[in-house]
């Protein structure tokens, strides 16, 4: 208990960071017209994607030795990039539609 | 004097890594924001796309710390694995046909949640001891899992592969246990100190089982609630993969997406005037499946073609209601055609858009834009519904229960209360629908068997290019 509340005291500029990120993330989404919503989740979805910079920091911190955490590692990287490529693609193949004729 | 060189190099490396993670997350927030509006949402994705771009090749080659090791084979397995990814991801987002859209996002969705189950599973090791750490690691772990788990029965109920939903018996107090017991563990396994690896694939089993229950007893009617919900878990998730790595721009990125898909998600429950825990519970099915609503009774009457054509080319205004139904059949450039008919023959023509018609908010929009539709004939329901008094004929494509007026009408319906459609206010209703059966929700819709309302059956594509070839023999 003790050390996660010495964590939490040491994050304390990251929970303000996460505060502030949270309402930006509402400011940013309210009044978008519901024409724009599937576009919209299929954008935020791309964007989570950024995960794949954990997955990438896991290869580059493992020992070539660990191989059981390389290949774990690897098929995280894999997933994350089909999450972060796949997501943009289909969001601007979307998107492509609503050009004004 | 060779130590100082080197020390500045990795100071000022750590320093463009971090301003290139401050670029990424600007990217993020305008490009969302961008993505609000018509004109620069595509600029707004591709603005995204290329923060992230920046991020990750940044991290590729600035990320250092004394952990850090660069040996040929493993920058191989790397780069290979990014390669495999992006042509995965990009053939897929390619080829798959707008109506499949939903799934894709599901899945796309799953695949970020897996990837941030498995940096939870392989960080686990290298972090025991370290309890604020290790609960970032759980945290990201179980919700990554269920994320995943959950997006998989998601896709696969959208695929049509798992139609009806199953429930256990008294399955919201399984669920309730289930997620207690999986929050009571990850807790103390992070304060016990356990470096049982077994122990954490346990947790990790478990949060994937959760994942399963959690979509299974819900409908499909709600999968675009749940899609909304699991694409804010991911997002939490990454956030905690931020956390972890005090990585700033899986911070924002992760944060941005868990707040938007939350508002989302309550967004659309709002449109179907639900609270987001009926529709996690399931109270839709379960009234549903008691079926003690009202009984309908009554006779239906069908138009034919030629009947149907006549009366669209005399008419004043037709409004156009698509639902699921056009998208499977892919009728949306058959209803392009016939707008365009009508509009040349003097008939005003408007799409009414209910926020949850399709499998997604917005779905409609997306397939009828595939076709070129105008989005300003595209009108939202608060717009249109007042309209319908002045509407001659209100043509129903795949569309069921966001028409079906027991929602206003009969307190007994599991529907009831949410706001839909108003068509039965218009002059002539004409539904197109395959057959007799049932909408999403699984209950009789009384439309059918309004006096105003002629059924016209057959497959969308089908049926509408017959009525297309009719007006033009007009």
């Amino acid at each position: 208990m003790e050390a996660l509340f010495n964590f939490l005291v040491a994050q304390r500029e990251i929970i303000y960071f996460i505060l502030l990120a949270i309402f930006v993330g509402i400011e940013v989404i309210g009044g978008v017209p519901s024409v724009l919503h599937t576009p919209l989740m299929s954008g935020a979805n791309a964007i989570h994607g950024v995960v794949v910079i954990g997955a990438i920091i896991v290869l580059l911190d493992t020992p070539i030795d660990h191989i059981g955490t390389l290949v774990l590692g690897a098929i995280a990287v894999v997933l994350g990039t089909i999450n972060v490529v796949g997501g943009f693609v289909v969001t601007d193949r979307m998107l492509e539609m609503f050009k004004k004729k | 004097m060779q130590t100082q060189l080197l020390e500045i190099s990795t100071i000022s490396s750590k320093g463009l890594l971090e301003l290139s993670y401050l670029i990424g997350s600007i990217t993020f927030i305008i490009g969302l924001k961008m993505m609000g509006n018509p004109k620069s949402a595509r600029k707004g994705n591709m603005l995204g796309a290329v923060g992230m771009a920046i991020a990750v090749a940044a991290t590729l080659f600035l990320y250092k710390t004394e952990h850090t090791t660069k040996e040929g084979l493993k920058m191989g397995i790397l780069f290979a694995s990014l390669l495999i990814g992006t042509l995965i991801g990009w053939l897929t987002a390619k080829r798959v046909q707008m109506t499949k859209m939903p799934e894709l996002v599901s899945m796309f969705n799953g695949m970020g949640g897996a990837c941030a189950a498995l940096i939870g599973l392989t960080e686990f090791e290298h972090n025991l001891g370290n309890k604020g750490a290790l609960s970032f690691i759980m945290a990201g772990l179980v919700i990554g899992s269920v994320s995943f788990s959950g997006s998989i029965i998601a896709y696969l109920k959208l695929n049509g592969s798992m139609r009806n939903p199953i429930r256990l018996p008294k399955y919201p107090i399984i669920n309730f246990v289930l997620l207690l017991a999986l929050i009571v563990f990850s807790v103390w396994m992070v304060s016990s100190g356990c470096s049982e690896s077994t122990l954490l694939y346990t947790l990790f089993a478990a949060s994937l089982i959760y994942g399963v229950f959690f979509v299974m007893p819900i409908g499909g009617a709600d999968m675009p609630v749940v899609i909304s919900l699991l694409n804010s878990f991911t997002g939490l998730a990454a956030a905690f993969g931020g956390f972890l790595y005090d990585n700033k721009v899986m911070l924002t990125g992760g944060i941005l997406v868990g707040s938007a898909g939350t508002l989302l998600t309550i967004v659309m429950c709002k449109a179907m005037n639900r609270s987001l825990l009926s529709v996690l519970f399931g109270s839709f099915g379960e009234s549903a499946a008691q079926g003690d609503q009202a009984e309908v009774k009554g006779s239906i009457k069908d138009i034919n073609v030629s009947d149907l054509a006549v009366l669209m080319n005399y008419s004043k205004k037709v409004v156009i209601v698509p639902g699921y139904g056009l998208a499977v059949a892919q009728a949306q450039h058959v209803i392009h055609e016939l707008e365009l008919l009508l509009e040349e023959r003097g008939v005003e023509v408007a799409y009414a858009i209910h926020p949850v018609a399709g499998r997604m908010p917005g779905h409609m929009n997306v397939l009828l834009a595939e076709s070129n539709v105008d989005y300003g004939k595209m009108i939202e329901m608060e717009e249109i519904n007042p309209t319908f008094d002045q509407t001659d004929v209100v043509l129903v494509v795949g569309a069921n229960d966001v028409v079906n007026p027991a929602a206003k009408t009969d307190p007994s319906s599991p529907i009831y209360g949410m706001p839909i459609l108003e068509v039965d206010k218009a002059k002539h209703i004409i539904v197109n629908k395959r057959s007799m059966s049932a909408g999403y929700a699984g209950i009789d819709n009384i439309l059918f068997y309004d006096p105003k309302t002629s059924m016209f059956f057959g497959d969308a594509k089908k049926a509408l290019t017959e009525l297309v070839a009719a007006l033009k023999s007009l």
